[in-house]
């Protein structure tokens, strides 16, 4: 047998009692319609804050059999996804109210999916990992497919599933052939068999490596395994498909990176080209795809995978500054995607969700607010200074020119460039475009504008004052270096 | 004599290519979904052999989980299914596409 | 004798899974799955591993085929479905994908040091399920509790996918 430390099982398990509790509140209370969950949720995630910043800074440590770390870096990616997770759920009460879909499950799905997460970033077994993808993929699915009277919910939902499960052979198959190369699925174990060059076959383990990254890539949306993106972003509620664009991404990425890196660093050299085709190809493919959307959930989509695009630069530089800039992207990224997302579903009315760019022509002068808060998200998403969009690409750019890969870089900022384009054309259409039709009232409950607000604050503060942030993001480091 | 590990690899090797070949080419929501079964089964193989190649049991546990993750997703897809049935009366992935840029 | 086992065991596996993906009645697709995964399990015999060869009946032979063909039928699939227009968008870059795929798996799967002799494991062959049992009760502790939530969760989602709300059917 072996000790249990409490510790590093915590901030998991937080989410998982909380999970249970929920569970039990939906089976006492049916008739509340998501609404008492809701609150008990908001309460949970708060605690797991909580106590994830409290654990913050001990000196690393695993357990549990080996399958867990804590450290700073999952610790980083717990904060970052119980904040998409929080903002999610503030998004989320009014909108279930007027989509009418409120039912309890709907709290507890994403809860289980937060618990996904969390296993992904402190996962230190390629089994745990595989779970936790698992844990929050067949979440995913579900909520993807909660609004079940439409049709394009249920499609979205079993595109999703069908691909993701697609995926995951693949990811599967990567890790056999890496168990069969190394002899074991443990990171840390396997980091020792590369370095010590105890690796049965070398061809077979490289084929493994070259299938993870195919399964991850998928689980990124990076190019070309972005298909499912657009239909599943569309289809899916919106509120779950802000919730999909930030934290979710955070995870892959989170497990990506700790793969890559800690684990099969030593073989940075055989695998940092391919990265670096997916990169350019993510980051050009998405741009050019957003240019041509007219529809926003498409748009943000497309906008997505080129944010992954960034963030896979980032691991293509594998160095101090360049992970530490992606999991600091990863954070401003969560903020302002889920802030436009909110504003979406502000702007949305029962039967109609006013998803066309077209539609918020004038917006910016009938709800200065909202308007604002769209600006500064686009302004944010665009990589333009003063917000944290702008910090963070910087951070990840400079890594890449610090390691000596200066036309990806050139790859990235035009990019960057030719997404202002679309970014600001939604500005445009608020400020600049004559109205069609009639003003509707835009209702917001006391919880969606907590949540705009927040969400603004953040990529505000990320970009005003990134210091403190910063500092932390390089604290992660040494858990993969 | 035992038949060699690479024996066993070479055909989980042949089964996961089917398997992938079937959802590239059919278009029917669960037959593909049969097929990665396959592709999950082609895996299944794999770790078994592995495992009997290095002496470990840890391979076998290995399968295990994947059994049972694929028994869940396997509820939770054929659900969907049939959720989309009840909407459309189709299951024919091509048919259930709205997408195109 | 165990090479000829294993040879027989192949054929049949690759045979009815290469049906699976031709038939165009999902039924047909379906039975030759359930052939597929008992070929399989023969082949888990052959690798020590028992537990899994009756898992692997029970469970996936067993229950998820049967969950495969009880949907079929419910939603009257059984119909043919033409495979000629089927194999569309995806073709050119599926073949040239799989090509590499199979190339690269065999390249490297079919390595001089997999060939050699096998590691024994008495206790493996022996006490297969009272080795697998302690494991997972031991050092996979954590990832068994965590595949118990993930069951748990697939059980929530369909029901929350397909159960009828009562007012609607009154």
């Amino acid at each position: 047998m072996f000790e249990i430390d409490w510790n590093i099982l915590l901030p998991s398990l937080v989410v998982a009692g909380l999970v249970l509790v929920v569970l039990c509140v939906d089976i006492i209370r049916p008739d509340n319609k998501g609404g008492v969950s809701g609150y008990l949720s908001l309460l949970g995630v708060g605690v797991a804050i909580w106590v994830s910043l409290s654990l913050w800074g001990r000196s690393p440590t695993h357990g549990l059999g080996g399958m867990l770390f804590l450290d700073n870096y999952a610790l980083f990616f717990n904060l970052i996804i119980l904040a998409g997770t929080g903002l999610t759920i503030f998004v989320s009460t009014g909108f279930l109210e007027r989509e009418e879909g409120g039912r309890s499950e709907y709290y507890l799905l994403i809860l289980a999916a937060t618990l996904g997460m969390m296993l992904m970033a402190a996962g230190a077994d390629l089994i745990v990992i595989f779970l936790g993808i698992e844990l929050m993929s067949i979440a995913l699915y579900i909520l993807v497919g909660f609004f079940r009277r439409r049709t394009d919910s249920n499609e979205g939902s079993m595109k999703y599933l069908l691909l993701g499960a697609f995926a995951t052979g693949f990811l599967l198959y990567g890790i056999a052939l890496v168990y069969g190369s190394t002899g074991t699925t443990n990171l840390r174990e396997i980091e020792l068999a590369v370095a010590q060059g105890r690796v049965y076959t070398h061809p077979m383990l490289l084929g493994g490596v070259a299938l993870l990254i195919v399964g991850f890539a998928f689980k990124v949306s990076a190019v070309p395994f972005h298909m499912w993106a657009p239909d599943v972003y569309q289809g899916a509620p919106t509120a779950i498909t802000g919730f999909m664009s930030a934290g979710p991404k955070a995870a892959a990425f989170a497990a990506f990176f700790r793969v890559m890196v800690a684990s099969l660093g030593d073989l940075s050299g055989d695998w940092s080209g391919a990265i670096w085709m997916l990169a350019a190809l993510t980051m050009t493919v998405g741009n050019l795809g957003a240019l041509s959307q007219r529809n926003i959930k498409r748009m943000l989509a497309y906008s997505s995978v080129a944010h992954a695009g960034y963030v896979l630069v980032a691991l293509v530089a594998a160095n101090e500054r360049g992970i530490a800039g992606g999991v600091f992207y990863l954070l401003a990224y969560a903020f302002m995607n889920i802030g436009a997302f909110a504003v979406i579903v502000a702007l949305g009315r029962k039967g109609d969700e006013n998803l066309e760019i077209s539609g918020y022509a004038g917006v910016g002068f009938r709800h200065p607010g909202i308007g604002l808060a769209m600006t500064l998200f686009m302004v944010s998403l665009a990589g333009l200074p003063p917000t944290a969009g702008f910090f963070g690409k910087f951070q990840i750019f400079s890594a890449a020119v610090e390691a000596g890969y200066i036309w990806l870089t050139v790859i990235g900022v035009l990019n960057s460039l030719v997404s202002v384009y679309f970014y600001l054309g939604v500005v445009v259409s608020m400020y600049m475009r004559q109205p069609v039709g009639q003003a509707h009232a835009v209702s917001m409950t006391p919880f969606a504008r907590v949540a705009l607000l927040t969400a603004s604050l953040g990529t505000l503060y990320i970009g005003l004052a990134p210091t403190s942030l910063l500092q932390m993001a390089r604290q992660t480091v040494s858990a993969l270096l | 004599m035992a038949v060699a590990t690479s024996h066993y690899l070479i055909l989980s090797a042949i089964l996961f290519s089917i398997g992938v070949a079937g959802v590239l080419t059919r278009r029917n929501a669960i037959v593909i979904f049969m097929c990665i079964e396959l592709m999950l089964n082609a895996v299944n193989l794999a770790f078994v052999a592995f495992a009997r190649h290095l002496g470990q049991a840890d391979g076998q546990v290995f399968v295990f989980f994947v059994m049972a993750v694929a028994a869940a997703e396997v509820a939770v897809g054929l659900a969907i299914i049939i959720a989309v049935f009840r909407n459309r009366e189709t299951v024919d992935v091509a048919e259930v596409n709205l997408l195109k840029w | 004798m165990e090479t000829a086992v294993f040879y027989v065991l192949a054929t049949i596996a690759v045979a009815s899974a290469v049906l699976l993906v031709l038939f165009r009645n999902p039924v047909y697709s379906a039975l030759s799955l359930v052939a597929t995964l008992f070929a399989v399990a023969g082949l888990f015999v052959l690798l020590n591993a028992y537990f899994l060869a009756a898992v692997q009946i029970i469970v996936y032979a067993g229950a998820v085929m049967v969950l495969f063909l009880f949907v079929i039928m419910l939603l009257n699939l059984g119909h043919s479905e033409a495979l000629e227009s089927t194999v569309g968008r995806y073709r050119l870059t599926g073949v040239i994908f799989l090509c590499a795929l199979l190339v690269a798996q065999l390249t490297a799967v079919g390595t001089r040091q997999l060939r050699g002799p096998v590691a024994e494991n008495e206790a493996l062959r022996t006490e297969n399920v009272q080795t697998l049992g302690k494991l997972l009760y031991t050092d996979f502790l954590f990832p068994f509790e965590v595949a118990s939530i993930i069951l748990l969760v697939a059980l929530i989602g369909v029901v929350v996918l397909v159960k009828r709300e009562t007012p609607e059917t009154t």
